[in-house]
């Protein structure tokens, strides 16, 4: 989301979301699917559990020796012919593809959907160097032509209905397209081929880099991501170095959770395995291969309350099931990465005062937690985080202030009595019916949209007495 | 030498406050099953809206006076499964550096419980005797739920109940939106999220929603209410209590 964007208060713009119709109707559907879709293929997966455990565990002990790892999958990427570049930032990861891109006089590009690439804004670092990117992938072909950023990890356009792509793909393509996703992904697939052809890089992320082979993991359901890889001469990899793990076996952990958490399938359509640049005696691929290896703000959380974070494979369950995306979608979010683990990623990549207030946006029920396929504990972190905003002095004065006052009244019984007291005696005019319908001031906040009940007559202290 | 059980009740700052007829029907309840009831004064709060806006240090000020305050009872009820997680899972950790009172916490810990694992683990009471007439459902508060993995006890209670039909609610286990301080930071998202699981209790075709939390009763009494429904929300121990003993 652009700087202006931003500075619009995310209240605001999750009420905007609210209010927007076709947004609601589109994110009911698409997220009711995907968690009926999930919850079916891990029933008839006995294994799942404990896959998800050993995929945690790897993780886990990834994280530990990361630079052992990352070391041994740049060696191996560089035995195989491939070039390693390291990244300490988002903008030296784009120089390094510009610099690619200008030594190899690249005029088009074709991607693969790759969110580290939406993170660093590489299409429009390529376009202001001249260089054309083309997203391959459906979603994100229609949110390129709509000049949008994904509103979902793994569902780029899931804020879209079919009508809406259906107007977007006549009006930029200049036709009559009905809304139906069979036509409007033909048109798509005729519109790509010939950008295929053109192109002379191909940029992907990575799923996962596989250590002691030296492979880097696409897992996609359109094809797009081989072609990609292997139509154009020179193929780059963009990963943040959170993606390695050790071995080609810890990756089947992996593959058998992956494909279920996101979309419901045992294993996605193209699991496309990418080691180096062609090789003597193979018939297709590039004559280049570059791996990006990113930190961005990874390396720093290693040791701290987030690690966890780390952890995540981008598979976006626990959007689907977080009761806030689901009513707001991922741009009210207004970064790269929406739901709760979005939070999470925001605060490591962009420091915690870009999530002074998205932070909140959590009611912690611990459905994203509970879906995570390494199961990464969103919701602790998120307290964790809040307790940062209050250590940092992020949070604003008025709330610090009120939550110690709040504290003190909690440790003082006789003025948790008073407060009571006051309450009842405050909420006199504005008892109805026995509720209270219109409050004033901040109280307004609760009873905008709902009712409350009055503070009793007689508390269950006082009542105690007669009860003993 | 065994006499009867004995427990005390917590009753929670909002159970204090907005729903002392939960703390009165628990008392009848719990007498009616044997249970010698008592009453620690001086209780206000678990803490946990402190905890969870990220004022740990508050919160175990709050944990720390809560403690001694239960010191005594053999075991302690809780109406929400929210503040009964608070003090089963957090408050332990939040004395990290004071191994003494980390000792004690973890004590109160083992000894708190919400009230529908209360009667059916620990009296093993799954059949309280009681009667309630009508269709009910039941709401899955989340940190029942997911924080205490407990979906079946107050199910199995009401299923037990005679006269009661108990429905299954359409998205049982999804957030009904109120998350404390959550419902005032962000008051639209948070009746939005309100708004369909209203519109699933009314599916339901249930005249009463069911819960273990006084938290989710605020929020989905409050949305029935301001819609005019005729759906109640009643906390699962005045399902349970029966009538008031002559």
């Amino acid at each position: 989301m652009s700087d202006q964007a931003l500075r619009t208060p995310f209240s605001e713009r999750a009420g905007a979301a609210l209010r927007d119709t076709s947004l609601q109707q589109a994110l009911t559907l698409a997220t009711t699917k995907f968690i009926g879709l999930r919850k079916e293929a891990f029933a008839t997966y006995p294994q799942g559990e404990r896959a998800r455990d050993q995929a945690r565990a790897i993780k886990e002990a990834t994280l530990q020796r990361l630079d052992h790892y990352l070391n041994m999958l740049a060696d191996n990427v560089e035995r195989l012919g491939g070039h390693v570049h390291w990244a300490t930032t988002g903008e030296e990861a784009c120089e390094t593809i510009l610099r690619i891109c200008r030594e190899c006089r690249v005029k088009t590009v074709v991607k693969s959907k790759s969110m580290a690439t939406e993170e660093i804004e590489l299409n429009e670092a390529l376009e202001h160097a001249g260089v054309t990117p083309i997203e391959t992938d459906l979603g994100e072909y229609i949110i390129q032509l709509a000049r949008e950023k994904p509103s979902h990890i793994i569902a780029p356009a899931i804020h879209k209905t079919r009508g809406q792509v259906a107007d977007l793909f006549s009006r930029v393509l200049k036709g009559q397209f009905p809304a139906d996703p069979e036509v409007l992904t033909a048109v798509a697939r005729k519109e790509l081929r010939q950008k295929f052809l053109q192109a002379d890089m191909g940029i992907t992320g990575a799923n996962f880099a596989v250590a002691d082979t030296g492979t880097i993991v696409l897992v996609t359901n359109e094809g797009n991501g081989r072609m990609v890889t292997s139509l154009p001469r020179i193929h780059v990899a963009v990963m943040g170095i959170d993606k390695v793990i050790p071995s080609m076996t810890d990756l089947m952990f992996f593959l058998g959770i992956l494909a279920r958490s996101a979309t419901g399938q045992k294993i996605s359509v193209y699991t496309t395995l990418v080691r180096g640049p062609r090789q003597p005696g193979e018939l297709e691929g590039p004559d280049e291969f570059h791996l990006i290896l990113m930190d961005n703000g990874r390396a720093r959380q290693i040791a701290s309350e987030l690690r966890e974070a780390l952890y995540c494979l981008r598979c976006g369950a626990c959007l689907n099931v977080c009761p806030v995306y689901r009513q707001i979608g991922g741009h009210a979010y207004g970064y790269t990465y929406p739901g709760p683990i979005g939070i999470l990623l925001t605060a490591m990549l962009k420091g915690d005062r870009a999530v002074k207030d998205l932070a909140h946006a959590s009611s912690l029920c611990g459905a994203c937690q509970e879906v995570c396929p390494v199961r990464i504990d969103i919701p602790r972190m998120l307290i964790e985080l809040r307790q940062r905003l209050d250590r940092e002095r992020i949070a604003p004065l008025a709330e610090r202030v009120l939550f110690k006052t709040f504290a003190q009244v909690l440790t003082t019984p006789a003025l948790f009595r008073l407060a009571a007291t006051l309450g009842r005696l405050a909420q006199r005019p504005f008892v109805r019916g026995g509720r209270l319908q219109n409050l004033p001031l901040v109280f307004a906040r609760w009873t905008k949209g709902r009712d409350l009940p009055p503070v009793a007559a007689r508390t269950f202290s006082e009542r105690w007495r007669e009860l003993r | 030498m065994t006499g009867p059980i004995r427990a005390s009740l917590m009753v929670t700052c909002l159970g204090d406050l907005f729903f002392p007829e939960v703390g009165v029907a628990i008392v009848r309840l719990l007498r009616r099953l044997g249970v010698t009831v008592n009453f620690p004064p001086n209780q206000t709060c678990c803490g946990l809206p402190l905890f969870n806006s990220g004022y740990h240090r508050e919160a175990a000020r709050v944990a720390r006076r809560t403690i001694p305050l239960f010191g005594a009872s053999e075991h302690v009820v809780v109406p929400s499964g929210s503040c009964a997680w608070m003090v089963k899972k957090e408050y332990p950790g939040l004395f990290r550096d004071d191994p003494e009172l980390a000792r004690e916490a973890e004590a109160l810990a083992r000894r708190t419980y919400e009230l529908s694992q209360f009667l059916v683990k620990v009296l093993g009471a799954s059949r309280v005797g009681t009667s309630f007439k009508g269709k009910v459902t039941y709401h899955d508060s989340c940190h029942l739920l997911r924080g205490l993995g407990e979906s079946q006890s107050p199910r199995t209670l009401l299923g037990n109940l005679e006269g009661v039909q108990l429905v299954e609610l359409p998205g049982a286990d999804e957030c009904c939106g109120f998350g404390g301080s959550f419902s005032v930071r962000l008051p639209d998202v948070s009746t939005s999220i309100l708004a369909k699981k209203i519109a699933n209790v009314e599916k339901s075709g249930a005249e009463c929603v069911v819960a273990c939390d006084a938290g989710c009763l605020l929020q989905m009494a409050g949305g029935l209410s301001r819609k005019g429904s005729r759906v109640r929300a009643l906390h699962l121990a005045q399902v349970l209590a029966g009538p008031d003993e002559p």
